[in-house]
């Protein structure tokens, strides 16, 4: 949604050909670099990238995550031959990798191969946006250290309601040589920022060689939403999911639900051995009730997140909760104690409650023996139309199937049923 | 109208006057709604600003019907109501920004609600920017809108009416409310409704990284509004608002009571890089965590929760602390006056019920599939009934075997057209050439069928079965109709005699022998055809003849009783059949007369034989 990070390989490649196009060819900006999936077929790059045979190369994952070099997973002026040894020992391998954020766990399946540029100068480039102004940032010293040296780093800010085109930033940069050629990148680049919709913009470092902008290192996100006035811009461009984020199965099959609809269906399982089972309507009211867990002490015991929105069908909301219901029954509690599902939701504006309850209830009647050996207890809040008749079907439907339901409407506090169920308070 | 002037802090009065934009007549509705439970004497909306139709929509003031003008563009709105100064955008993602900007650009309107999702974050930014430079307001993007309580409503906020009357929307109270969820605003008025003596004023921001407003600049406009006399703010994980607002209380920008939550605590328990439904929440750094949030707004002086359970809990206790310190004297009750339910909404609750006007038993659209007679038009393509079976339907309302849907397709393909000279395709053609359109030149073609002209059909049927059921000897039947001096209908042909017989008359004999176990009729009438080609041996039973008595054959076949024929026969169906294969034929001269650009048809005057008096006989 949004701000989505793009690989380096389609950011380098969308901006060498923007910049070519929008200096009129005055420019050149490097883009030599190849991906590699576990698909590629290594021994026939060289046909159609030939320099993968007449320069030393660069090689590192392609996987939205940064601190390559620090994480070991760095090839730098190597030959193809040893580029190709180097990635074929790492592809499909599992890593775990330190970033500032903490570690991540995950497979490594894209990789990209670039030219190893011997350079003198690193510099440090980076665009980003706050409200009313975007901000160029510049510094001679980049690298991975430029946080060190933060205080090098100039930053000239550029109003929202500015033409891209007219910005110059020659007289703002600091003493380098050939200035008014790094202000003319820096000034094609904003312009690429702004209208490529990049959320993000950074090179770290970036260097010449040769005339041409060699970006070393480059983060870009895109603004996803622009996608319908920028398809030609952007090309085919990807938008991977973060580094070691791998769906379980049940996380994809919901996920294909929720691609095959205008409504919304999410669900991430956080520990399936967990006690407290999340089935809320609305993405607002899904994070409360997620939060309410969590602040009263019980993060150990929270299952999963999760909502469903936006009018799903009975089908899908039965789909839905089945996926939830088999996750959540698979095995009774070890210590023998209760399980909770709590089936929460706000005050809804038009959605009609007792309709959007008809496929939870034809799931709860399918996993009626389930629920009884799991010892599931069922608390409900909701409000909205309707919603009288909703919580009495579901109440209903619980002395149908022998499971425990305790309803409550918009009477109720939205998240007191979280705390009556793992407090027992009322 | 009167207009008070409206205070900078104020954005909606009772006399507000606003364009809705984009067709949404169901938020105008909702609209005028609210505004007839507060009591209101005009409506809230001034007009419509529809860019594909202007004109006028009718919607329910109450109990009654009046109409709003459509406009279609937002120069002739603000031209004709200069006094509106609210505008809410229900444009699309791809087009808010536009029409946004160029209500941004007008003198009179000042505030403006965008309801779209997804609309890019620069061309965002640039609104929200442009609107700041001419100190106007954009509530949103990705927003439900807001509203003032007994004054004015954004569009679809708030629900349904009962929503909106169980949290007491409809007068005001004391407290200013703040969000960035729309989703939840209900939930929040509810809240607010049962803590405090209810809402002064609701605004939700929309969740977008880079919204419009702000949560503190509406903060900021609350604490200058003397009638409000507490805040409550519910904020989201991700960017840095709510650490404005710490700063803001802080610094003393805001002095009133104000209770507030940062939702997202559950993110730090969330692996990697959970989206939550709104694009700006998303923690991007360590300050940015709900957690952080809270503590900021804690620690300048806030009332923070400890979590969202104690919310309303919170709320009461500092609603109650100022009405014991007499900051807040409790809103007076009203009682609103009622809307009358929908009467959709009434069906639909099984509260009403009308007899019908019209009554359908051959088909159904009301359901997911239309249906031919409870048949799906999908099974009707996958088995190939095809037209014979489609008539089956939809005329007899009876599937018939494949042998009945292969004649009567027969049927169809013999008669759909007789050359240019017949009645009906001339009709047609001297219509078509006098320029006029299809249905007038198909429907000239057609009016010529009758007892004349391809009505012989139904005649022929209704002649021969006097004969059969009668039980006339062939003789005796055609002595008969002599004696009444009626031709027998079906016999007779130009050119065709027994010896040289019309190939398409044989084909229908011939079909019928193989498939049908019997014709009575049609063995009627090739026995009375020996008796008038004894006459003249052109007197034979013809095409519209056979037609005839085979359809009363097929109808025997199939079972239908002689009553049912007698009256399908009286309803001019058999006719039916020959104005259907017809009207293919008519079309095709309609169209080769245009292709051919044959010009207006004049009759040459030596072809009409002039025999008038020279003077008219004078009467009376």
């Amino acid at each position: 949604m949004a701000q989505k990070g793009i690989r380096e390989v389609d950011a380098k490649q969308i901006i060498a050909k923007a910049v070519g196009q929008l200096s009129a060819g005055e420019l050149a900006f490097d883009d030599r670099i190849v991906l590699v999936t576990p698909e590629t077929d290594l021994a026939a790059l060289p046909k159609q990238y030939p320099w993968l045979n007449t320069t030393k190369l660069v090689a590192k994952p392609d996987q939205l995550f940064g601190k390559r070099g620090v994480n070991n997973l760095l090839a730098v002026d190597k030959t193809f031959d040893e580029v190709k040894a180097w990635i074929g020992e790492r592809m499909n391998k599992e890593v775990t990798i330190q970033q500032t954020t903490g570690k991540t766990t995950g497979v490594l399946t894209h990789f990209l191969i670039e030219p190893y540029v011997p350079h003198d100068v690193e510099y440090y480039l980076a665009f980003t946006s706050h409200g009313d102004t975007d901000t160029i940032h510049f510094s001679t010293q980049g690298g991975i250290n430029v946080e060190e040296a933060w205080d090098s780093v100039v930053h000239i800010d550029v109003p929202v309601l500015a033409q891209s085109a007219d910005v110059r930033v020659a007289k703002k940069l600091p003493k380098i040589p050939n200035p008014e050629m790094v202000a003319r990148f820096i000034e094609v680049l904003y312009r690429v920022f702004v209208d490529y919709h990049f959320a993000y913009l950074e090179f770290n470092p970036f260097t010449f060689a040769g005339g041409k902008l060699v970006p070393l290192d480059c983060v870009a996100k895109l603004d996803d939403t622009a996608a319908y006035q920028c398809a030609e811009k952007w090309g085919a461009v990807e938008f991977p999911k973060a580094f070691g984020t791998t769906a379980t199965k049940e996380e994809a099959y919901v996920k294909s639900l929720d691609e095959k609809t205008g409504a919304s269906l999410k669900l991430t399982v956080l520990n399936p051995k967990g006690r407290v089972w999340l089935l809320v309507a609305g993405g607002g009211a899904s994070v409360i009730y997620a939060d309410t867990v969590v602040d009263l002490g019980y993060a150990k015991e929270l299952a999963n997140y999760g909502e469903y929105s936006g009018d799903p069908t009975t089908e899908l909301t039965y789909e839905y909760t089945k996926t939830l219901l088999d996750l959540m029954t698979r095995e009774p509690d070890p210590k023998g104690r209760e399980k909770f599902l709590i089936i929460g939701g706000g005050i809804a504006n038009f959605t009609d409650v007792a309709k959007t309850f008809t496929g939870i209830i034809q799931a709860l009647e399918q996993y009626k023996d389930r629920l009884q050996k799991n010892k599931v207890k069922i608390y409900i809040r909701r409000g909205g139309p309707n919603y009288k008749e909703g919580l009495e079907k579901m109440r209903k439907v619980g002395e149908r199937i022998g499971v425990p339901v305790e309803v409550y409407g918009p009477e109720t506090h939205m998240t007191a049923v979280v705390s009556m169920a793992l407090e027992g308070r009322k | 109208m009167a207009k008070t002037k409206l205070a900078s802090y104020e954005l909606f009065s009772r006399d507000t006057q606003a364009f809705v934009y984009g067709n949404q007549t169901r938020a105008v509705q909702r609209m005028l709604d609210f505004d007839y439970l507060c009591r209101k004497e005009t409506p809230s909306v001034a007009a419509m600003i529809t860019p594909e139709r202007g004109g006028f929509e009718k919607f329910f003031w109450g109990t009654k019907e009046i109409t709003i003008p459509k406009v279609m563009t937002i120069a002739e709105a603000v031209k004709r109501w200069p006094e509106a100064d609210v505008m809410i955008n229900f444009a699309s993602q791809r087009s808010a920004f536009d029409s946004t900007m160029e209500a941004l650009a007008t003198d009179t309107i000042r505030t403006i609600a965008v309801i779209a999702e997804g609309i890019p974050e620069r061309q965002t930014r640039i609104m929200a920017a442009t609107a700041k430079q001419k100190s106007k307001w954009i509530i949103g993007p990705a927003t439900v809108g807001g509203l003032k309580a007994g004054c004015f409503k954004l569009g679809n906020t708030a629900g349904t009416m009962d929503n909106i009357k169980e949290a007491k929307l409809y007068r005001p109270g004391s407290v200013g409310f703040v969000s960035v969820s729309g989703g939840l605003s209900n939930e929040a008025y509810n809240i607010v409704a049962r803590a405090t003596d209810g809402l002064y004023e609701g605004i939700a921001i929309g969740g977008d990284a880079f919204p419009c407003s702000t949560l503190l600049d509406h903060l900021l406009r609350y604490e200058q509004n003397p009638a409000i006399k507490m805040l409550v703010c519910l904020g989201e994980l991700g960017g840095t608002a709510e650490v404005q607002i710490a700063e803001a209380v802080k610094g003393g920008r805001i002095k009133k009571p104000l209770v507030m939550w940062v939702t997202g605590t559950c993110a730090k328990v969330l692996p990697g890089e959970v989206q939550f439904g709104h694009a700006g929440a998303r923690a991007g750094s360590a300050a940015e965590t709900a957690d952080a949030k809270n503590q900021a707004l804690r620690d300048a002086g806030v009332v923070v929760p400890t979590s969202f359970n104690d919310y309303h809990e919170k709320i009461k206790q500092t609603y109650d602390g100022l009405v014991k310190k007499g900051v807040i004297k409790p809103a007076e009750e009203t009682t609103p006056p009622n809307i009358p339910m929908d009467y959709a909404q009434a069906v639909a609750e099984g509260l009403v019920r009308k007899p019908t006007n019209f009554i359908s038993t051959i088909c159904d659209e009301s359901g997911d599939v239309h249906n031919y007679a409870g048949i799906p038009i999908d099974e009707v393509i996958e088995r190939k009934l095809g037209i014979g079976g489609v008539i089956g339907l939809l005329w007899f309302k009876k599937e018939i075997p494949p042998y009945a849907r292969e004649f009567l397709e027969m049927v169809i393909q013999i008669i759909a057209d007789h050359g240019a000279a017949v009645s009906g395709a001339h009709n047609t053609i001297v219509t078509a050439r006098a320029g006029k359109d299809l249905i007038s030149s198909l429907v000239s073609g057609i009016l010529t069928i009758g007892p004349r002209f391809g009505g012989a059909v139904n005649g022929a049927a209704e002649h021969f079965l006097i004969g059969l059921r009668g039980q006339m000897a062939p003789r005796d039947f055609v002595d008969h109709m002599k004696a009444k001096n009626v031709n027998v209908q079906g016999i007779g042909h130009k050119l065709h005699t027994l010896e040289n017989p019309d190939k398409r008359v044989e084909l229908m004999k011939n079909f019928a022998k193989a498939h049908f176990t019997n014709t009575p009729l049609l063995d009627y009438a090739l026995a009375v055809e020996q008796v008038t080609t004894k006459k003249k041996n052109n007197l034979i039973l013809n095409v519209d003849g056979c037609i005839g008595v085979l359809l009363v054959d097929l109808l025997k076949e199939l079972k239908f009783t002689d009553a049912e024929i007698d009256q399908m026969i009286k309803m001019d169906l058999f006719n039916a059949l020959f104005v259907l294969g017809r009207s293919i034929g008519l079309m095709g001269h309609y169209f080769d007369q245009n292709r051919l650009e044959q010009g207006l048809y004049r009759h040459p005057l030596d072809d009409i034989l002039y025999d008038v008096p020279d003077r008219p006989e004078v009467v009376g």
